[in-house]
């Protein structure tokens, strides 16, 4: 479907233009503007060139000390988290029940904890967790591992994580499953006649089905997981120690904590160019994977009688159109 | 088709590891304090309403919820009305700069919440807006309007394009189209889209928090404040953390079957 040329249309994305103009750009100015200030209170500014970006990526002032620290702390979460949550997400898409009510029944249940307020997953878990009163910690405790996520390293990481996988692999299942659901049944019955393995099935057919879907779900992901703010909070308050301060904690804390403007600005330009280029690969790679699927369904029907006349002595086999 | 050995026990084992720590909350809301803190019981021995009977009764703690409810619904209503054009534009024409401005609008959907906090609350300080729920509602615009437009744009790209042209030959005019036509066929996908306007502003705290204090104090943050300063109330805390779920999960049910479709974007 070819799109038609036509100015007007701007009048259409006028309003969306100008809400998002006004949350996005009036405030990202004032940033910009903080971050080449210094300021000594009472609204006094003065002008301090690129002083804090300077500060900033050199690891051996306080600032860049903490911003590297949380920055890489950042990504080695993303890292871990994501390298749980994809395929633990693939496994339980592909343990969907059929059909019939339990399909409605474990949407609903798999979709509840992406509903929660992020706070009262922190607060969940900060309940859950404590050896005293919370399951996970007493069972633990009780078996003798000493596990307290308030007073050690490990077991604060082990908690937020565990509470992350818990919050978003939902997301990575439902998003495979439905990339798994548009998949036509004869493909499958193609295999069985080829006696392809249950692994070849996931191979052949399966992940590259997936392909699109997954790419949404580890996008979006890595970049949820980069800004991750609320839950870690709650839980750890970004400790103990500053070992699971990410970067928005931190910007937070120099932000709002400190008050400290030009530093927070120039950490919120670099924060948000971080973004922005992943954003940018992530938009390229969508673009790039919605052409491939038109060149794709454009050439289909002419592969498509292939299957469907090998499946023709096969009635065993009946379409299960209420899957879908 | 497309199952794997076992999927029984996997499924009903990532079931049970998602529902575990919300039936200890909920579990911990019909305890008495003393019972929490004391014993370690896996069902109440003493169930109490205690706590929910505080929350529906002490204005300061029910107000949260209205107010918390009040910007998400102006949000919700604001979002949608001017992502639905735009993702008409986006959907059917060609114009100068649409892929930037696309590409905007996403980048925009991914910014950190926290590097918004500060300005947001010296721009809707500045304009008098600050501690209401229409600044609020304007800040999460930055996330939900792209996303809007994002998955509105996907199920109007399900509409035929043959669709419009007859319209506009039997005489209907842009507007009228719009409204009487266009509106019912993609009404699924409106919902889904404000389903998931709903979702992301009601469960984000870092700015609704920011951006009030007294007036519009939203329940996550009165949960963070309150809590903290009487001490410990685990039980009260877990009560208003249950009722904080209950939203979501009502709403769930009407989408259930476009929820994938919608956290795919609109693009599966």
């Amino acid at each position: 479907m070819d799109k038609t040329v036509n100015q007007k249309a701007w009048f259409l994305v006028l309003p969306v233009f100008l809400v998002v103009a006004f949350s996005a750009v009036l405030p990202l100015m004032t940033v910009v503007n903080y971050s080449m200030q210094d300021t000594f209170g009472n609204n006094q500014f003065f002008w301090n060139g690129v002083g804090w970006f300077k500060e900033l990526l050199d690891p051996s002032t306080d600032l860049g000390g903490r911003f590297l620290a949380s920055l890489g702390r950042n990504l080695f979460f993303s890292m871990v988290i994501l390298a749980i949550e994809v395929p633990l997400g693939i496994v339980v898409a592909l343990s969907m029940p059929r059909e019939g009510w339990t399909v409605a029944a474990c949407l609903i249940i798999l979709a509840l904890p992406l509903l929660i307020p992020w706070n009262v997953v922190g607060t969940i878990w900060q309940i859950f967790g404590r050896p005293d009163i919370g399951l996970l910690g007493y069972v633990l405790n009780a078996i003798g591992i000493d596990y307290n996520y308030v007073s050690n390293e490990v077991d604060a990481w082990v908690t937020v994580i565990v509470m992350d996988v818990w919050h978003w692999t939902s997301l990575v299942a439902l998003l495979c499953y439905a990339g798994l659901k548009s998949i036509p049944d004869a493909y499958y019955q193609a295999a069985q006649i080829d006696g392809a393995s249950r692994w070849a099935v996931f191979k052949a057919i399966q992940l590259p089905k997936m392909n699109r879907v997954l790419l949404i779900a580890v996008l979006l992901r890595f970049m949820d997981s980069f800004m991750i703010y609320t839950e870690p909070f709650v839980v750890t308050g970004g400790g103990p120690g500053n070992s699971t301060t990410f970067v928005s904690i931190e910007l937070v804390k120099i932000a709002l904590g400190q008050f400290d403007l030009g530093k927070a600005a120039a950490l919120s330009l670099v924060y948000n160019l971080i973004i922005l280029i992943v954003c940018w690969v992530f938009y390229t790679v969508m673009t790039n994977a919605g052409v491939e699927r038109k060149v794709q369904a454009s050439s289909e029907p002419a592969a498509e009688p292939k299957p469907s006349a090998a499946l023709k002595p096969v009635p065993a086999l009946k379409p299960k159109e209420g899957v879908a | 088709m497309h199952s794997i050995p076992g999927r029984r026990l996997i499924m009903g084992l990532f079931l049970v590891f998602l529902l575990l720590p919300i039936y200890w909350l909920v579990n911990m809301s019909f305890k008495t304090n003393a019972e929490i803190v004391s014993t370690m019981t896996l069902w109440p021995h003493t169930p109490t309403l205690q706590h929910y009977k505080r929350i529906f009764t002490d204005e300061s703690w029910y107000s949260g919820y209205i107010n918390s409810l009040e910007y998400v619904v102006l949000n919700t209503i604001i979002s949608i009305s001017v992502a639905l054009p735009a993702a008409y534009a986006f959907s059917r024409y060609r114009f100068l700069g649409d892929k930037h401005l696309f590409f905007w609008l996403l980048s925009n959907r991914m910014a950190p919440a926290a590097v918004y906090a500060l300005p947001f609350f010296n721009l809707y300080s500045a304009i008098g807006l600050f501690d209401t729920p229409w600044a609020v509602a304007l800040a999460h615009c930055i996330f939900n309007v792209p996303l809007a437009v994002w998955i509105l744009e996907g199920f109007v790209s399900g509409v035929p394009r043959e669709i419009d042209e007859t319209a506009f030959l039997d005489g209907y005019s842009f507007p009228r189209f719009f409204i009487k036509i266009l509106v019912p066929l993609i009404a699924s996908g409106i919902g889904v889209a404000a389903f998931f306007c709903f979702m992301f502003s009601w469960v984000e705290l870092l700015l609704a928090r920011t951006l009030t204090s007294v007036q519009a104090k939203p329940i996550a943050a009165i949960m963070t404040r309150t809590v903290s300063a009487a001490g410990m109330d685990w039980g009260l805390l877990a009560a208003a953390g249950v009722l904080t779920i209950i939203p979501g999960a009502l709403v769930i049910w009407f989408v259930r079957n476009y929820i994938a479709r919608g956290f795919a974007l609109g693009r599966v």
